[in-house]
């Protein structure tokens, strides 16, 4: 037991608490780069659009995880192997080729622009890349696989009865659907969105692909900040402001969904 | 008995989500294929070109054997570790087990930009100690994917002990075992497939670990996700595609695999 805790606060505490130094202390000391987070306009208009960014993306992974999820609990077992394929596959594969993948798709002499232009319904590609859209689709398809899971634990845990009481008694499909199964599988969404939602925040590889240095967000301005315009003090401000804003987010996790029913 | 099966619209949402998350993996298969030196559709003529560049190129062999041998050292590492944790936590439950486990699980919660400029630092900082172990070595970035892999490792060896009955580490016990007895002959056997299964996660994470890499190599540690990195990032080169098709096959293959023994295993045990 002792091994891994000292192995962790050498390799990963110590260390963590130099750089909370270096946002108090580089270029000069006092709470400066702190001011800057929160009065710095470049600064600002990147949390803004990664704030916006994250939360179209929980809302559409969740959504399409939703469905794709009833399909793999509850469906014929033909169907529950086809939708775990499409699941588990993409959750595998590296988020370069995942990325990458999107590229060739959405590049302007990608996939789609080269096929739409062949049948002549465009002249000019569309710009689906290295822009805000490409970013949110990349991100989108990258946490899918992960809203996934909390969904399905908490749709396994659902009584059938429950449903087939509720269409015994006369409700459409429909309406069973929307008052009892979403209401009962409602801390399966919250789960499922905080946890996306978290790792929306942090991300860094796809935005920075798929975005082309045009929708620039919180971490890759991290990473822009340490190594092309040094500003190690802001860098690290904003990595200690992110692993706050986090840490409140796991604290609400925590309050909803038991660690317990998570895996 | 009958069950609660999803109705036809939900079909159609779940078929498109399925599409939208096959549609990149299958996409990089024509580019593989393109006899242009830049990314582009194939029009017209196929050519093996850039899989025999992955063949000849040294850069694409010398990153494989660097990501081989980093992801083998940190998996062993991390699954000792987390090995070592998980058996105290589970053997000897000490006060605040909760907060240790959650002081561990740090690396998997915070984001990992900021685990990476956290080792960014350590690394520059050992740099200047302990040259070989620093930033941009490859003993550097096994320490730094061991960090980022632990808590995986931890949370499923900490899963196979809670399916362990203490019962029979109590008898060991009763009869006089020491702790490292009850550890090595009654408690490891019971988890071997936890661990396996621990070692095998980690080697898989660090294999493609792209994010805290980033920040800690520059010219001599270039482990392949960097190596692709390197080249999505300048102008986008083919050879990624080759390369992405092939990691998709494997990963197809070992999915296709685990289901095979599964559905063995099941048929072997109808009511299990």
């Amino acid at each position: 037991m002792a091994p891994l805790l000292l192995f962790l606060a050498v390799a990963y505490l110590w260390p963590f608490l130099g750089v909370v130094k270096w946002s108090f202390t580089l270029p000069e000391p006092g709470l400066g780069q702190y001011g800057a987070v929160l009065t710095d306009p470049l600064v600002q208009s990147v949390f803004i659009r990664t704030l916006r960014i994250c939360l179209i993306v929980t809302l559409v992974s969740v959504v399409a995880a939703y469905a794709i999820t009833v399909v793999w609990v509850r469906g014929t077992p033909t169907q529950r192997m086809l939708a775990e394929f499409c699941i588990l596959v993409p959750f595998w594969i590296s988020v370069l080729t995942r990325a990458f993948g999107w590229v060739a798709l959405l590049s302007n002499r990608g996939l789609i622009n080269t096929w739409l232009q062949s049948i002549g319904f465009i002249s000019e590609p569309l710009a689906l890349v290295r822009n805000e859209l490409g970013v949110i689709i990349g991100m989108t398809h990258f946490l899918i696989p992960f809203a996934v899971f909390p969904l399905a634990s908490a749709m396994r845990n659902l009584d059938d009865r429950v449903l087939l009481a509720a269409r015994g008694m006369g409700a459409s499909r429909t309406r069973t659907f929307w008052s009892v199964f979403v209401p009962m599988t409602m801390s399966g969404i919250i789960g499922s969105a905080l946890i996306v939602f978290v790792f929306a925040l942090g991300f860094f590889v796809t935005p920075a692909i798929l975005g082309g240095g045009r929708s620039v967000m919180v971490a890759e301005l991290v990473y822009l900040r340490i190594f092309q315009s040094p500003d190690w003090g802001l860098g690290s401000a904003i990595s200690v402001v992110l692993v706050l804003f986090v840490g409140a987010l796991m604290a609400l996790l925590f309050r909803y969904v038991r660690p317990r029913q998570m895996v | 008995m009958p069950t609660y099966r999803p109705g036809p619209v939900t079909l159609i949402c779940a078929t498109l989500v399925a599409l939208f998350l096959l549609m990149p993996l299958l996409a990089v298969i024509p580019v593989s294929f393109t006899p242009s030196r830049m990314l582009a559709m194939p029009s017209g003529e196929l050519s093996l070109r850039h899989y025999r560049a992955l063949v000849e190129d040294p850069r694409w062999i010398d990153g494989i054997l660097l990501s081989i041998r980093i992801g083998i050292v940190s998996g062993v590492f991390s699954t000792l570790l987390a090995l070592c944790f998980s058996l105290g936590v589970w053997m000897f439950q000490p006060r605040f087990a909760a907060l240790l486990v959650g002081f561990v699980l740090l690396p998997m919660v915070v984001p990992p930009v900021v685990s990476a400029i956290t080792i960014y630092f350590l690394l520059t900082s050992l740099s200047g100690v302990v040259p070989w172990f620093g930033y941009d070595t490859w003993l550097g970035v096994a320490m730094a994917h061991s960090v980022m892999t632990v808590p995986f490792a931890t949370v499923l060896i900490l899963v196979a002990l809670s399916q362990v009955d203490r019962r029979i580490d109590l008898a060991a016990r009763g009869l006089g075992a020491s702790v490292w007895e009850r550890a090595m002959q009654i408690i490891i056997p019971n988890i071997k497939f936890g661990i396996v299964a621990a070692a095998l996660l980690s080697f898989v994470l660090s294999w493609e670990e792209i994010g805290v890499t980033l920040f800690i190599t520059s010219v001599n540690a270039i482990t392949l996700p960097r190596l692709m990195w390197m080249g999505l990032r300048d102008n986008i080169d083919p050879s990624i595609a080759a390369i992405s098709v092939i990691l998709i096959m494997v990963t197809v293959a070992v999915l296709a695999a685990r289901r095979l023994v599964e559905h063995r295993q099941q048929r072997r045990r109808p009511t299990a």
